[in-house]
């Protein structure tokens, strides 16, 4: 019984980093209509300048995720207003195919620049330890991480629900062009959903880092966790990407104790019956 | 080019092609073998997207149902026609099964439907060790001989496998081709354009998108199945999603709104891989900005770039020429 609550417990941390992936991910699409495949590549490029600022530049914790996030935001914005916003008439195969573009030149482009091994950030001193949980050491870090998207989740309620800005996007989501009529500036809205959605993966990447080492190539395989956990919730559904999160955190949690060899296929049948039998995702109202 | 051009352009460039292993080396006949792989995996490809109007994410997954039940065959009973036949078929049934699922959704949502399906693939690819080989993959796949009924073909060469290869690769492209000439591929281009408009004329949309589908899972798993007789081990990352990107690099990169463009594309990519990787290791860098450029400027590929200057009326031309000598 208590594995099982443990276990729960590392599920629930591995939802949180989950949850900081597939947020930005869903906000793009819910507004934009885009489903960037770049964004796996903005995670971890997040990841790189954090690991950058911090171990090697010598910032403080803060200031390096901080600084990871406005930098990937203002490239989120350059890749929206220069590359996107051509193509929001054509078909939308081109915008994947656009954003595809940006995986293999960002996966190779770290290499020029981080070399092609593997980079672990240090954890700051004062998240380095473990709580003992049911009788077992349980990382400080996963806690901390927890905490991070329980804060990342109320904080984009709160502002997609009780801001201006977020009224304005609500609104842009909804009826783009009824929205330009009301004198909405939605170009401006565009870039900036764009932009947070770039500041959150750089997030998920400054922070996931000390769990998930990044290396070349992670770009491409955590757009699939990504994608699945925002298909699972609803492509474009902020709550349903928390709730799929958490579904796929914990169920892989328990997959890797019960059948391991098959949790990778167990999760791609998940997102396949989802498209399927309720393609508005499990979570749809 | 007028039809007469482009018969002895074809004539000509079919000659190159039989002819190669006599003039070149065994690399760039072995280097030939990708490309034509490659080739008729982005032509069945296109069928889905240029023709249907599918962007499909999950070839990569037919490729290697073809690849690792003609490796299994080839294990069990080395003669190449039933390795290749099993593993096309293989992949036919599995293109039908899932196809039947994908074609439920058009759009964002049939990519995704496909990136799922490919992943699962890849994923039994990866963990399913007893039937696949898990990571290792299956190794010494033998080049068995081809055996058409009394006659043995031993292909103990590159250059001996290449024509095999060759002839399977020219006679599916060639039913391709057939196949978007016919009022079927009309019917498949009428959905592209206007899936309501299609219904009402009588098409049997769904059913069409099957085909399609069908089709393109078929040709992925012929180009899979011809690849370890070649290589002599099949392993998981052919199965992966950024595999299935392969044949929609090539069409892009062609052109996907010609026949001909894929083929061009699969040739433009494999060998602009090559002379690339030759300079620097940072081949996806380079691709990612052909990608980019593609997508914003030429949505019509290097063939439509081409086109126009090849269609140009040379003779037409050279009679304006000499108008204009003769203009005081």
């Amino acid at each position: 019984m208590e594995v099982l609550a443990y276990q729960g417990l590392i599920g629930l941390s591995s939802a949180m980093y989950l949850w900081l992936i597939s947020a930005g991910l869903t906000i793009i699409f819910g507004v934009l209509g885009v489903l960037n495949f770049a964004h796996g590549s903005l995670f971890m490029l997040g990841g790189y300048l954090a690991y950058t600022l911090y171990g090697l530049v010598g910032l403080p914790f803060s200031v390096s995720v901080l600084g990871s996030m406005a930098a990937v935001a203002l490239l989120g914005a350059a890749m929206e207003r220069g590359f996107l916003r051509p193509l929001y008439g054509l078909d939308p195969s081109y915008q994947l195919l656009l954003t595809f573009g940006f995986v293999l030149l960002l996966d190779d482009a770290v290499k020029l620049v981080w070399g092609g091994v593997f980079r672990i950030p240090p954890i700051p001193r004062w998240l380095d330890g473990a709580v003992v949980v049911f009788g077992r050491p349980f990382p400080l870090y996963n806690v901390f991480l927890i905490a991070v998207g329980l804060v990342v989740g109320l904080g984009l309620w709160g502002l997609f629900d009780r801001t201006w800005w977020g009224r304005s996007v609500r609104a842009t989501a909804a009826d783009r062009e009824m929205a330009a009529a009301l004198g909405i500036p939605t170009p401006r809205v565009f870039s900036s959903v764009f932009m947070l959605g770039s500041a959150l993966a750089a997030l998920g990447g400054a922070l996931g880092t000390p769990v998930r080492p990044v290396a070349p190539g992670i770009g491409a395989a955590m757009i699939v966790q990504a994608v699945i956990i925002t298909v699972i919730g609803g492509l474009g559904n902020l709550r349903g990407a928390f709730a799929g999160s958490l579904l796929v955190g914990v169920l892989s949690s328990y997959g890797t104790l019960w059948f391991p060899e098959f949790e990778l296929f167990f999760v791609f049948a998940i997102m396949a019956a989802v498209l399927l039998v309720r393609p508005q995702g499990l979570f749809a109202s | 080019m007028s039809p007469r051009a482009r018969r002895w352009a074809l004539g000509a460039l079919l000659v190159l092609l039989v002819s190669l292993p006599v003039w070149a080396s065994r690399y760039v006949v072995y280097l030939t073998i990708h490309i034509l792989l490659l080739a008729l995996n982005a032509a069945g490809f296109n069928l889905l997207f240029g023709y249907t109007g599918l962007l499909s994410f999950g070839q990569a997954g037919f490729y290697a149902v073809g690849a690792y039940t003609c490796a299994r065959i080839l294990l069990a009973w080395p003669s190449l026609l039933p390795g290749v036949l099993g593993g096309t078929v293989a992949a036919t049934l599995s293109a039908v099964l899932l196809g039947y699922l994908s074609v439920r959704h058009t759009r964002i949502y049939f990519s995704m439907l496909t990136l799922a399906f490919g992943m699962m693939i890849f994923s039994l690819a990866w963990k399913w060790r007893a039937v696949t080989g898990g990571d290792d993959g299956l190794v010494g796949v033998p080049r068995a001989p081809l055996e058409l009924w009394a006659l043995t073909v031993p292909l103990p060469t590159v250059e001996r496998y290449y024509v095999v290869v060759l002839v399977a690769v020219v006679a599916a492209v060639a039913l391709l081709h057939r196949l978007v000439r016919s009022p079927l591929g009309l019917a498949l281009q009428a959905v592209r354009d206007s899936e309501v408009r299609a219904e009402h004329v009588g098409l049997p949309v769904r059913r069409l998108r099957l085909l399609s589908f069908a089709v393109a899972g078929t040709c992925a798993g012929l180009a899979g199945s011809l690849l370890p007789a070649l290589e002599n081990t099949v392993t998981p990352p052919i199965a992966h999603w950024t595999a299935s990107a392969e044949p929609v690099l090539a069409a892009l990169l062609g052109g996907t709104q010609r026949f001909g463009g894929p083929l061009v594309g699969a040739f433009l990519l494999v060998v602009s891989k090559d002379v690339i990787v030759r300079f620097t290791v940072h081949w996806s860098l380079v691709l990612g900005a052909v990608v980019i450029a593609l997508v914003l400027g030429f949505r019509g590929g290097v063939v439509s770039v081409v086109e126009p200057w090849l269609a140009r009326p040379r003779p037409a031309r050279r009679a304006v020429a000499r108008a204009g000598e003769q203009a005081p």
